[in-house]
């Protein structure tokens, strides 16, 4: 579905505000909206918000071979996807732009900083190494995806936990979870994007756009950043030109910014430790907050089955038998059978054709499709060996190789059929139907 | 003139910290659900619930267009967009509760409601009424029906494996038994919702 556009006055209304340093939702210029963190019951499995904008992510791990050029290393795998609930204009044909420059950026962050540890994820080097795939969704669309999808990769990453693996001499032993406790990733620092929305040149600048925002923006800044102050990625798209200071200013706040996120990621894994150490509950169905008017829940519910089998005997005593009794298949020849007599052809005369006399069993009568299509017949005429030329008309020759004592039909396609006659054995005249007028 | 809606529902089957045995006797795991947590789509719902892809897709489908009155809305397309998020088991049920939901949240006309219950059987014959993942996999069959609110009328069935009919007569009662529960559930989440306290 094409997206609304942005009317004048709208654009009009939210570039003054920006001017005047006001944000339609009361924030300030460096300040992010609200973040959430909450995690599924496997491991590896979080869903991110980030104001509305909200993202899954799940991890998981396969054994594979490595690469050739790099056989002691293990293979890490993104995806982010634009779910077509996240907003009308997400089409699964539509969003290519995005999506690639989405991807790209995410990869770069995650896998060229290197911030998981590759080599940790060998098992026997040029045979088995672990691979990791992480897949993001996005959810709903409401700014800043690159933000909330590059904060769901690593969280999810530091919360997934691997299958342990033992390799003595040649042997590989793979334990189950119920065996041996999953092991985490080794992960070594966290970059974390900041975006950066320009406005009127370069003019102006707001930290975490929202869907409004980034309509009017002229162009954005992303830093991808971990809490030691390193910076794994940056890109500038828009084609705003900025200064260097501006640069360096947007690297400072995008500093302070990640660490603040940095230690709320933490917060929330190690939340998500104890409960599980606990034995405490959780998983999303914990999340839902339970004073919120759009949620509810149930507990767990036992259903009285008891009564089930006297009605289900009382419902089969008084059914009736199934009325149409199907008939048996009539084996013509092998790999030719009816079942059931055809309908009436309904198109009445076409052109000169003659109706076609019952001639042989047909295939399947219950494929019945009304598209007409050439019918050929083939009849046996005696027990001819020799091979029958059909017709003399322009279409192409068809000789019949080896012709058998019960008539055949060949057909491109099935049409209904004129099959009131039970089919007979003696020799039927050949008929030959013109091309119907399509 | 086209028009859209877009009632979107993300799920989420998971049963919390569940991993004891059930015993004898069914039960529903526990329920959650919230609506109206997406703010792009017009109407959405997230339901919990303790090939195929395409095939599912149809089934929910068909299902949907049984219910949903269309004659109100010509010209219209009706979106459903359904993201699983974890699957701990009756998955299409599920699926079937959240595109309900979604589709209550985003006030499409529909004739009736509808739910989804998973019955199992078990190489005893015993019924087991919304299976974990593992019950599914050791199961002799699996029986999902999609009922609807009015008379607790079958709108579709999709079953796999083997079993008599009788015992299909009986999954089939006990998840018209289950559904009570259901729409109990539907109601009253959305009495909470549409309350003024």
């Amino acid at each position: 579905m094409k997206e609304t556009p942005l009317s004048n006055c709208e654009r009009r209304f939210l570039l003054r505000a920006i001017e005047e340093k006001k944000r339609l939702d009361g924030r300030q210029t460096y300040d992010y909206r609200n973040i959430k963190i909450t995690f599924g019951t496997d491991y590896g499995c979080c869903i991110v918000e980030l104001g509305k904008t909200r993202v899954l992510g799940q991890v998981s791990c396969e054994l594979v071979s490595p690469k050739l050029n790099r056989a002691t290393e293990g293979i890490l795998f993104f995806n982010l996807e634009l779910s077509q609930m996240a907003a009308p204009a997400f089409e699964p044909g539509r969003q290519s732009d995005l999506l690639v420059k989405l991807n790209r950026l995410l990869e770069r962050c995650l896998r060229n900083s290197k911030c998981i540890d590759t080599e940790s994820l060998c098992v026997v080097a040029g045979e088995k190494v672990w691979q990791i795939r992480v897949d993001l969704h996005l959810l709903n669309h409401d700014g800043n995806i690159i933000d909330a999808a590059s904060i769901a990769a690593i969280v999810a990453l530091c919360h997934f936990r691997r299958p342990d693996v033992s390799v003595q001499g040649d042997e590989v032993t793979l334990y189950t979870p119920e065996e041996r406790d999953p092991v985490p990733l080794s992960i070594h620092h966290m970059p974390i994007c900041v975006s950066f929305a320009f406005f009127q040149q370069g003019t102006y600048l707001l930290v975490d756009p929202n869907e409004r925002e980034e309509r009017v923006m002229d162009g954005l800044l992303v830093i991808a950043m971990n809490k030691h102050r390193e910076i794994c990625t940056i890109q500038s798209s828009g084609g705003i030109m900025l200064l260097k200071d501006q640069v360096l200013r947007c690297s400072k706040i995008a500093g302070v910014k990640v660490l603040e996120i940095t230690e709320l990621i933490q917060k929330a894994l190690e939340n998500d430790q104890k409960v599980r150490k606990e034995g405490g509950k959780f998983g999303f169905a914990e999340s839902i907050a339970s004073q919120r008017i759009t949620a509810f829940k149930m507990e767990k519910a036992p259903i009285d089955t008891s009564d089930v089998e006297e009605k289900a005997e009382e419902i089969i005593a008084e059914a009736e038998p199934p009325s149409e009794v199907v008939s048996k298949p009539v084996l013509w020849t092998p790999g030719t059978a009816q079942i059931g007599e055809g309908i009436e052809n309904s198109w009445g005369d076409l052109e000169d054709s003659e109706k076609e006399e019952d001639g042989g069993g047909s295939d399947e009568a219950i494929i019945l499709d009304s598209i007409k299509m050439d019918t050929r017949e083939v009849s046996n005429i005696g027990s001819q060996d020799a091979p029958i030329v059909l017709s003399d008309s322009e279409e192409e020759e068809m000789i019949i190789l080896e012709p058998d004592k019960n008539p055949k039909k060949i057909r491109t396609q099935t049409i209904s059929a004129k099959q009131e006659k039970a089919p007979s054995k003696k020799p039927v005249k050949k008929r030959k139907k013109k091309r119907a007028a399509n | 003139m086209e028009g859209m809606m877009q009632p979107d529902a993300k799920m989420r089957t998971e049963s919390g910290a569940e991993s004891s045995p059930r015993g004898p006797g069914c039960s529903l795991r526990h329920f959650a659900c919230e609506q109206n947590l997406l703010s792009r789509p017009d109407g959405s719902a997230s339901f919990l619930q303790g090939v195929a892809e395409k095939s599912r897709e149809r089934l929910i489908r068909n299902t949907c267009e049984a219910v949903v009155l269309g004659a109100l809305h010509p010209r219209t397309s009706i979106t459903v967009v359904l993201q699983v998020v974890s699957d701990a088991g009756s998955l299409l049920a599920c699926c079937l509760n959240a595109a309900c939901m979604a589709l209550v949240d985003a006030g499409v006309p529909m004739r009736a409601l509808f739910c989804g219950v998973t019955c199992a059987l078990d190489a005893e014959g015993t019924l087991v009424l919304d299976p974990t993942a593992k019950q599914e996999k050791e199961a002799r069959a699996i029986l999902t029906f999609a009922l609807d609110s009015v008379e607790r009328k079958l709108l579709m069935s999709t079953t796999k494996g083997l079993y008599s009919d009788a015992e299909l007569q009986q999954c089939l009662a006990a998840a018209q038994a289950a559904s009570q529960h259901v729409f109990r559930f539907y109601r009253e989440s959305l009495q909470r919702r549409y309350s003024k306290s």
